[in-house]
């Protein structure tokens, strides 16, 4: 236990039982971004799988949606600290993008409009951990939570679901994101509360 | 890791904010800009953790100042502006965040727009361009409700007048001073324009504030021309409108 705060008893609630830990419940959607929002008009969007060298896949807005897309209802874990359950999102699958990339990469980079990168093992990418998200609580994504469109993967930490995605880039060696090289976990698992380097 | 600071000093802010100056034994030192995590903990052991921009400027002597803006419904703000007492103990973790930072090695124009208590970190930043005679020129441009809700004001007066940097500019969005020159509103496009280091000079830009207000504020920076590479923002709270 830590130092015991004098007088202070804090605020408990049900949904605590639910809640990584050292998280706190919000109803509200705060936004973390390191600079300005892009916005990226729907015509000139675009979504490619690559392996450093060569595009191997490539979508353009129409061709996205016209993929399968599913309803996502997940809870959400930001490392500043706030959660919010039950999210409702509706995205593409990371298994429908990659049905057809033969690849023995290890390691994947998301890449973003406005230069934001963040890295994840592949197989957190796969098996319905992951989804190319586009519209948020019934409504299209906005431009400050990451719209057109934001990978989704709710298992870590949010800023692993990077905004205004672009692409995928597939790597053999792993390859810190921005975060992570600002002193951020490298995997940032909230459940085992990887917050920052060394945790 | 967790290190337990001394609360060594209070000083209301504003009807509503307290700085609380910290002594940290083994404080590692920070950047102007980071920001550390702050927890309590009930006597059963229940806890609560939020993060604070850091308010001082870096120092050797392991002094941490925090300024905290206390929200009506907040867990853990109210109790940092109202019950902690000289002498508590708190535990602090960081500091932490490596890119909403400035550091004396840098000489370019320096841009900062502030909303509300959004001017925390960037306070930190102007301490430390005084503590460590940079001449890299400043400018501040501080939206606020309402004169009653300026932080640091007297602070930011002397150093404007006697170091010259920031250059000052206030917005109020409510109420303003007595015969002052603009009505209230948000900042806009043009205020901005004119209050902001012309993007020819290519100065970094810091804007730190709701959610709101950053959106608005880096899009009339990005709209005057600067950058999105010199454009760092720091965003608190909600978004506006729809959930």
């Amino acid at each position: 236990m830590g130092t015991i705060s004098r007088g202070f008893s804090g605020r408990r609630t049900a949904a605590d039982a639910k809640l990584p830990p050292g998280q706190y419940l919000t109803n509200d959607f705060p936004v973390l971004s390191a600079g300005p929002t892009p916005h990226v008009a729907l015509d000139k969007w675009e979504f490619t799988i690559d392996d450093g060298t060569n595009v191997i896949k490539r979508w353009n807005w129409k061709a996205f949606r016209d993929l399968p897309a599913e309803t996502i209802t997940v809870d959400i874990h930001c490392v500043t600290r706030w959660s919010k359950l039950g999210t409702v999102w509706e995205g593409v699958s990371l298994d429908t993008l990659f049905a057809d990339v033969k690849t023995d990469a290890e390691f994947a980079l998301a890449r973003s409009y406005g230069d934001y990168t963040t890295n994840l093992p592949l197989q957190d990418l796969m098996d319905k951990q992951a989804w190319i998200a586009f519209r948020f609580d019934d409504d299209d994504l906005a431009p400050e939570h990451g719209g057109p469109a934001r990978l989704l993967v709710p298992h870590l930490y949010l800023w692993k679901s990077a905004k205004w995605v672009r692409g995928i880039t597939l790597m053999h060696e792993d390859h810190p994101g921005f975060w992570e090289t600002l002193g951020y976990n490298n995997y940032g698992d909230p459940w085992r509360e990887q917050r920052y380097q060394g945790d | 890791m967790w290190r337990i600071g001394t609360v060594v000093d209070l000083r209301d802010e504003t009807a509503t904010a307290r700085t609380i100056t910290l002594q940290v034994p083994d404080w590692p030192g920070h950047l102007a800009g980071q920001h550390v995590d702050v927890r309590l903990t009930a006597a059963d052991g229940y806890s609560a953790a939020r993060s604070y921009s850091i308010a001082s400027a870096p120092n050797t002597e392991g002094r941490v100042e925090i300024t905290v803006e206390g929200l009506p419904n907040g867990e853990v703000s109210p109790y940092l502006t109202q019950q902690v007492a000289s002498g508590d103990r708190l535990e602090l973790r960081g500091p932490l965040g490596g890119w909403f930072v400035w550091r004396t090695e840098q000489t370019e124009p320096i841009q900062l727009i502030a909303g509300g208590s959004g001017i925390v970190p960037l306070m930190a930043m102007i301490r430390s361009r005084a503590a460590s005679g940079s001449s890299a020129p400043f400018r501040l441009l501080y939206s606020v409700r309402e004169p009653g809700a300026v932080f640091y004001r007297d602070e930011l007066r002397k150093r404007s007048e006697n170091e010259h940097s920031p250059t000052l500019t206030y917005a109020y969005t409510r109420i303003t001073p007595k015969d002052w020159p603009r009505p209230p509103g948000r900042i806009g496009a043009s205020l901005v324009a004119e209050a902001a280091w012309p993007s020819q000079l290519v100065p970094t830009c810091y804007v730190c504030g709701p959610t709101p207000f950053v959106e608005s504020a880096a899009g009339f920076l990005s709209a005057c021309g600067n950058g999105q590479d010199k454009i760092r923002t720091e965003r608190f709270g909600p978004t506006g409108g729809r959930k």
